[in-house]
């Protein structure tokens, strides 16, 4: 994970659910890459089709609320999202997305200094949020150590893998 | 607003403070938490890359492990059938026993509860997240994600933040055709979805204490909406009374402090208080069913069913309605018991007959209509009356469907009116 995220903004309103990130009807997809295509399908239409690598998803309150599903975060990291960034964010979804290496960064007030085709500079260990055409800014408390190091490795997976070869390293080590 | 020293912790940080290891935790901190249930259903089957890709290949104890398909259940689409395929494979190989196949399915919630695979105490998690139910164990029962689920069936332990409680206390006594529904209704329509994010519930008081179990489930479900991380009721006679000879691992009955620190407390008198309804698009939007009765809502299609009110005693009351009343014409009703066992007390209580008599489909225990990715799914601009938890867009099926959640008594009174209506006036 860079230090330093920037990007072009598309902007969401609140209580974006997970049903209107993946539709309950491609629940049954596995594959990210066929996933990405129905990404947003219901909360916003045109993005699979316009979504470039690198973009920024700014999002009012409860951001990713209602199921588990694990195929929103993953829809939105196959398409290339950078960061997902809003006021606040329901629980599973921030779980989720941390775990998959996708940040999830919560900052009060973020949605109403962003419009759709602005470009965000997010620094992630200063805790700050740019808006770079309009220069306005916002701060936010960076994320907590272990949730960092957790990004940082690239996720749960790659954390875990370490872990399981540590040891077999040196069995008989506590973890 | 973390507790000072010599406080009492609440129900939830006695739970994650056992699990843990720890003599005492605060709300905030980060702790390793070891799982003493993990459950899967078929959204299980993204776990199973993601354990591969660890280099795990071994389950860390195969029978703290449930799988339970329930969402497409037989299997109505090709993925669907992949996802089970999947499952049942990585089962075989990884020889985990305890796997409720088509035959023995049921909603996974639903699965955990009546064969007493969550206890007093535990820490479980699932796929699912309405895995909260559980919590009417006085567990600490959440929902995560299936990358998180390979961690866990690989290491046995999961992080988890410490939440602060929110402390629910109900009195007053539920009227007549006014349910358990209709309370855990109400208190959406004042936390909303967001009020609880992060947090635990715990729910106490008289009226909480006068609930049986299957009502504590139906409250402990919908915390979900609210947004929290677990919903929990401290165990009781009644607990101990429903796991007795089903539970399948110890218990630790633990209770909260009663110097315990709450993040806040919620008052709620349900005296008086009328049958409510969820109306489009959030659950949070809650309002007394009979003004909205005036306003002749009409019904495509009813449903019956869910993780939320599909249990036995659920169907029963709806049938006790039913009896020798029809189902309104052009109105299609769905009724899906929430497990194979239920379905087998319906078959014997007539339950069935009553319902298929009126003119409703009963169907085999599945998640059914309630996620709009299996059957009974919504036309654009259809309305649909349901005992089950979420009404966003394009829960149910097209975006422009509107779904209004009720209690069974009430989805049953709207199926032979053909517009939703008051259960107190056929009862
Ligand atoms: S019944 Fe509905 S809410 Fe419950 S587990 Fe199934 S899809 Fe989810």
């Amino acid at each position: 994970m860079e230090d330093i995220i920037e990007g072009r903004v598309w902007t969401l309103g609140r209580d974006v659910d997970t049903d209107q990130i993946i539709s309950g009807k491609y629940l049954t997809i596995i594959d990210p890459n066929e996933l990405k295509k129905h990404v947003f399908e219901i909360a916003l239409p045109e993005f699979a089709a316009q979504a470039r690598t690198g973009d920024i998803l700014i999002a009012d309150e409860n951001f990713g609320s209602g199921s588990s599903r694990e195929h929103a975060p993953q829809a939105m990291r196959a398409i290339g999202v950078a960061a997902v960034v809003a006021d606040s964010f329901a629980r599973i979804f921030f779980r989720n997305a941390i775990n998959l290496g996708l940040p999830a960064i919560e900052v009060r007030g973020v949605r109403a200094i962003f419009e759709t085709g602005d470009v965000a500079r997010i620094e992630m260990r200063r805790g700050t949020v740019t808006n770079l055409r309009t220069g306005a800014s916002v701060p936010f408390p960076p994320l907590p150590p272990h949730l960092m190091r957790l990004l940082e490795a690239g996720g749960l997976v790659e954390k875990v893998r370490q872990e399981l070869e540590a040891r077999k390293a040196s069995p008989g080590a506590s973890p | 607003m973390s507790p000072q020293n010599g406080h009492g912790m609440t129900l939830a940080e006695k739970v994650l403070a056992r699990t843990s290891g720890a003599e005492r935790v605060v709300p905030g901190e980060i702790v390793e938490g070891a799982v003493d249930l993990a459950m899967m259903h078929e959204q299980g089957a993204q776990t199973v890359a993601p354990f591969h890709q660890m280099g795990a290949t071994e389950v860390w104890d195969p029978d703290r492990v449930v799988i339970a398909i329930d969402h497409w259940v037989p299997a109505s689409t090709e993925g669907a059938a992949v996802l089970h395929r999947i499952l049942r494979k990585f089962a075989a190989e990884t020889h985990l026993p305890h796997f409720y196949d088509v035959g023995q399915h049921g909603i996974c919630h639903q699965i955990l509860a009546e064969n007493g695979w969550v206890v007093p105490g535990d820490l479980a998690v699932g796929t699912d997240s309405h895995t909260n139910m559980l919590g009417a164990m006085g567990a600490v029962a959440a929902g995560i994600g299936p990358t998180e689920m390979a961690a866990v069936l690989a290491l046995g332990r999961l992080w988890l933040k410490v939440p602060s409680t929110i402390q629910i206390r109900v009195r007053g006594t539920l009227g007549r055709g006014v349910t358990a529904k209709d309370l855990v209704l109400r208190i959406l329509g004042e936390i909303k979805t967001t009020g609880a994010t992060y947090k635990a519930i715990e729910y106490t008081g008289p009226t909480i204490a006068a609930l049986s179990m299957p009502e504590r489930f139906t409250i402990c479900n919908m915390t979900t909406e609210m947004g929290a991380k677990c919903g929990m009721v401290a165990p009781d006679a009644k607990t101990y009374a429903y796991l007795d000879g089903i539970s399948k691992h110890a218990m630790h009955p633990l209770q909260p402090d009663a110097d315990a620190v709450y993040d806040r407390v919620i008052d709620v008198d349900v005296d008086g208080m009328p049958p409510m309804v969820a109306c489009p698009y959030s659950p949070d939007n809650v309002r007394a069913l009979p003004d909205v009765v005036r306003e002749h809502v009409k019904v495509d299609q009813v449903f019956l069913g869910s993780c939320t009110n599909a249990r036995i005693e659920d169907l029963r009351e709806g049938a006790a309605l039913m009896k020798g009343q029809k189902v309104a014409s052009g109105v299609r009703f769905i009724v899906s018991p929430a497990s194979t066992k239920i379905y087998e007390q319906c078959l014997k209580e007539g339950i069935i007959e009553t319902f298929t008599e009126a003119g409703a489909v009963f169907t085999n225990s599945s998640c059914s209509a309630c996620f709009g990715g299996n059957m009974g799914i919504l036309a654009p601009d259809e309305v649909c009356a349901s005992s089950s938890n979420r009404n966003f867009p394009g829960r149910m099926g097209a975006k422009e469907a509107r779904i209004y959640l009720l209690s069974p008594a009430a989805t049953v009174a709207a199926a032979i009116r053909g517009e939703l209506a008051d259960p107190r006036d056929f009862m």
